[in-house]
């Protein structure tokens, strides 16, 4: 709305609303009388569908505050798996992504169709690096047996997990893209075709990102094992331990004050036993008597896993589907379509990607950072 | 088509415009010209047919129910076969029917026309949700094909994670994720529409008030419907890779599961009614040839309730375990939604006192609705009050209750919204008689089904059972002949429908003196709705509307 008063519209084509016989731009829908008509109308819509989206969200960001709050050391303990080093590349990421999509609405507006392309191609590359890294991190753990609910594997010290190729399968679909997308390439060399190489100059670029991403992310992990070590290992996972047990006492401690119902008892062990389904496991260990839960098990490492998995999972869903659109953009923009009185879809796009983004910096605290 | 070839009916006709030649239904030919239009008013028609069979789908279901209840026992479905039928006809009547029916199938074709525009703000949007829609119903055929689902339409866990139906859990599932998109969708797009393409002159307060029930509508559906989105998902998720959010087994809590789908699901019951009242409030208003009473009253407590609605899914739970401060808040917010819903009715008496009632069909449907929605709304505080929901839950009573809700007020109304603008809608004038006769029989079957249930419920009969105490056999008896006679009554309003198609005279552009801008454009519409742009006054002054003759129809007077 404003954007468009900035930038001047010309008065012959906006101020006949009342007209009805005027000649509609081809970018203007015919059942819209103006551009300002058309844009507010795309803008309210996108909002509206970014609250959608949120409250999409919502239902796992209660779902992981229900179960921090009953099982805070499960979280912590589980936390120490994730390698915030990746977290925090990938929230940079997705932030500099934020950036150069805002630029190319900017690019829109001012009629800089070059500058655009490069945008939307920039923002792409950071959506496909940020999937490469998360493959990386997925194919780890799953690797190791972190699995959601009933198919986590209890963790054994100092193993390192099976090498069984997930991160090759997940590298299948984005290698047969990025073939696909260098025969455009060569095909668009091939024709001489200017519109062609600048859509598949992009597509290739950002494709290849994907496993920059992946390099990266190895690199990182790896590194990562190396200074823990096996030795180091041994002792960071006991100080983990150690840890958990002074805040199981602390929580136990405090939750004295809130829930008297459940008297002295250690609040997790007394929040499972009210939860009423696996009270089985508990009541027969000998669990009751010390105030450590052992968490490392399916039941309770499983549902972290399981949270993290549904989150980080649908927003992964969520990039990919970012990246469809910002491709359709880029041909658009190849096109030159875009310009001071139509620049909605960029726009709107651009906002869907700040949301998706916004999530990732919700997401990458309260899944890495607990500790 | 045929209608274009016919000769005009009346020779002494002036307005050359007013029986048109050239409409929306035969502005284009071919079954693509349908499939991949983006006119309102064909996708609104497309989905009109589309509800109107999944209703006919669900009604069978109902009628084998009430058929295999005819005995306390031994009755012609095995018990397994009953549970699948019971689950199939409540999924199917809630997600397939009741939901899309008045938004998707009447708000679609109307609310353009009523804001004097070419078209909703998304065309394609528009079509992508009745493809989304037509999607989400393959599903729901596939899940009923495949195994059966047997958990009943509200999904609870544990249950329907561990069922044997698991292959139609999640083809169900996944059809409920895409029906609410397609409800998401439909949502927005009015809103958007709403919101922006107003013509100049209409305010906010100067909307027929069946927008602001689809705005109030509109509301819930963007709000409410994406926890279903993910609840559903999430479910899924449980059976496909066993997360154990909700299922104690694997340290999961099944009542999350309860508190999210009724996060939505109460909400939906709002998405269900509030379109209802607004075409209450259309019908009362011009069968009555009188202005609506307490316009504005009307137009917030519709945003009221949408709002209300937000704040009481816990009273589906009282039974299910929560904190008695929870439980008395929930039930005490309950009571408040009884606020706005008792403006409106009052409001509609109030219209029709000292009004010109005309008792045509789609009046009689409305007035069916006054009665039967009263009856639901006053049964639902013995349920919204802690002490009697504890006896009353999961019994018959709560089945009359809410179908009093649902059926009695959302497809009465919505039958009455589809012969009040079926001329309109297809240029056809429908046999008025034998509508008459249809509304009477379906209100006395109505009754006659769900009056014994509140007996049965009360004597604590539960709900969902296959068999039954022999002293319950008459009250079942009872509602199985009432189940019966609805469903003939419901047949004759198709038959009379159908039949307006074949010999019905052609519509004049106002067969009742509505004011609002539908009823300025020719019946059918054009492909644009209007030539020009129609002037905007107030939507419920009848001062210079009066009948003319020749047309069989009423006219503005200049």
């Amino acid at each position: 709305m404003t954007a468009i008063q900035d930038t001047h519209i010309p008065n012959h084509e906006a101020g006949h609303a009342d007209d009805h016989h005027h000649e509609h731009p081809s970018w203007l829908a015919h059942h819209f009388d103006d551009a300002e008509q058309q844009f507010d109308s795309g803008k309210l819509g996108m909002w509206l569908f970014l609250v959608t989206e949120v409250l999409f969200f919502s239902g796992m960001f209660c779902a992981y505050a229900l179960y921090r709050n009953r099982n805070p050391e499960v979280f912590e303990f589980c936390s120490s798996f994730l390698n915030e080093k990746l977290g925090a590349i990938n929230t940079g990421v997705l932030l500099f992504s934020s950036l150069t999509m805002a630029w190319a609405v900017r690019a829109a507006q001012l009629r800089q169709h070059q500058l655009l392309v490069g945008m939307l191609g920039a923002t792409l590359g950071c959506a496909a690096i940020f999937l490469g890294v998360k493959s990386v991190e997925y194919s780890h753990k799953w690797e190791l047996g972190l699995l959601p609910g009933r198919f986590y594997v209890p963790q054994i010290e100092g193993h390192h997990g099976a090498h069984h190729g997930y991160l090759e399968m997940l590298c299948i679909v984005p290698a047969i893209v990025t073939v696909l997308c260098a025969a455009y390439a060569v095909f668009s060399w091939a024709i001489k075709s200017t519109f062609h190489q600048q859509v598949s100059g992009p597509l290739l670029t950002a494709a290849l990102c994907f496993f920059v991403g992946v390099f990266l992310g190895q690199y990182l992990e790896a590194q990562e094992e190396a200074t823990k070590g096996h030795a180091n290992h041994h002792e960071h996972h006991m100080s983990v331990q150690g840890h958990i047990d002074h805040d199981s006492h602390d929580h136990a401690a405090a939750s004295d004050t809130h829930e008297h119902d459940h008297g002295s008892a250690p609040a997790p062990v007394a929040a499972v036993a009210s939860s009423g389904g696996s009270s089985d496991v508990y009541v027969d260990s000998k669990e009751l008597a010390t105030p450590k839960p052992n968490v490392n098990k399916s039941t309770m490492a499983g549902l972290f896993f399981s949270i993290y998995y549904c989150m980080t999972g649908v927003h992964a869903v969520h990039i990919i589907g970012g990246m469809i659109v910002i491709s359709w953009l880029i041909v658009k923009a190849a096109r030159h379509e875009f310009h001071e009185q139509y620049f909605g879809p960029v726009d709107n796009v651009g906002l869907y990607w700040h949301l998706v983004d916004f999530i990732w910096i919700y997401l990458f605290p309260l899944l890495y950072l607990i500790t | 088509m045929s209608v274009v070839d016919r000769p005009l009916a009346s020779p002494g006709y002036s307005e050359a415009d007013s029986y048109p030649t050239h409409h929306f239904l035969n502005h284009s030919h071919g079954i693509l010209s349908w499939a991949l239009t983006l006119d309102h008013k064909r996708i609104g028609l497309m989905y009109l047919v589309g509800v109107m069979s999944s209703f006919a789908l669900g009604g069978l279901f109902a009628l084998m129910i009430r058929i295999h209840l005819w005995n306390f026992q031994d009755g012609w479905l095995s018990n397994k076969t009953y549970n699948q039928v019971f689950t199939l006809h409540g999924a199917i009547m809630v997600f397939l029917f009741i939901i899309p029916s008045i938004p998707a199938a009447l708000g679609n074709f109307l609310l353009p026309i009523m804001l004097g525009t070419k078209d909703v703000a998304f065309p394609r949007l528009n079509l992508m949700s009745f493809y989304l829609w037509i999607t989400g119903l393959v599903f729901f055929l596939a899940a009923l094909s495949i195994t059966g689902l047997d958990t009943g339409w509200t999904f609870y866990t544990p249950y329907s994670i561990d069922t044997q139906q698991g292959g139609a859990v999640l083809a169900a599932t996944f059809g409920v994720f895409v029906l609410g998109f397609s409800s998401i969708f439909t949502g927005l797009n009015f809103i958007v529409t709403i919101n922006t393409m107003r013509p100049p002159g209409m305010s906010w307060f100067r909307m027929p008030l069946f927008l602001w029930a689809l705005y109030s509508t509109s509301i819930i559906q963007v709000l409410a419907t994406p926890v279903l989105g993910i609840t559903v998902l999430l479910l899924s998720a449980e059976r496909l890779l066993g997360i154990g959010i909700f299922d104690p087994k694997l340290n999961g809590d099944p009542v999350t599961f309860q508190h999210f789908f009724w996060f939505y699901s109460h909400p939906a019951v709002y998405i269900m009614i509030l379109p209802a009242m607004g075409i209450i409030s259309e019908l009362m208003s011009v069968h009555c040839h009188k202005g609506i009473f307490g316009y504005r009253m009307i137009a917030y407590s519709s945003i009221a309730i949408a709002l209300f609605g937000f704040l009481v899914w816990g009273h589906h739970m009282f039974t299910s375990g929560m904190a008695d401060v929870t439980a008395v808040v929930f039930s005490a917010l309950t009571f408040t939604v009884s606020i706005p819903s008792a403006i409106k009715v009052f409001n509609w008496l109030g219209t029709m006192y000292q009004g010109t009632v005309s008792l045509n069909t789609p009046m009689l449907y409305a007035l069916a609705f006054i009665f039967l929605f009263t009856i639901g709304g006053l049964t639902g505080l013995p349920l919204g009050a802690l002490s009697t929901d504890m006896h009353f839950h999961d019994t018959y009573f709560v089945v009359a209750h809410f179908h009093y809700v649902m059926m009695g007020g959302t497809l009465v109304a919505f039958l009455g919204g589809v012969f009040h603008w079926w001329p309109k809608m297809t240029g056809r004038m429908f046999n008025d008689k034998l509508g008459i006769v249809s509304a009477i029989i379906v209100f006395v079957g109505f009754n006659l089904t769900f009056l014994p249930q509140f007996v049965l419920g009360s004597r604590g009969m539960p709900r969902r059972y296959a068999t039954y105490l022999p002293e319950f056999q008459p009250l079942h008896q009872l509602s199985t002949i009432g189940s019966l006679t609805l469903g003939s009554g419901l047949l004759l309003a198709l038959i009379v429908l159908l039949m307006s198609l074949v010999n019905g005279k052609k519509a004049p552009r106002n067969p009742w003196g509505g004011a609002t801008l539908e009823w300025e454009c020719a019946s059918p519409p054009p492909h644009d709705n209007f030539s020009s742009a129609p002037t905007v006054g107030d939507p419920y002054d009848f001062s210079n509307i009066e009948y003319d003759g020749k047309t069989g129809g009423y006219v503005k007077r200049a």
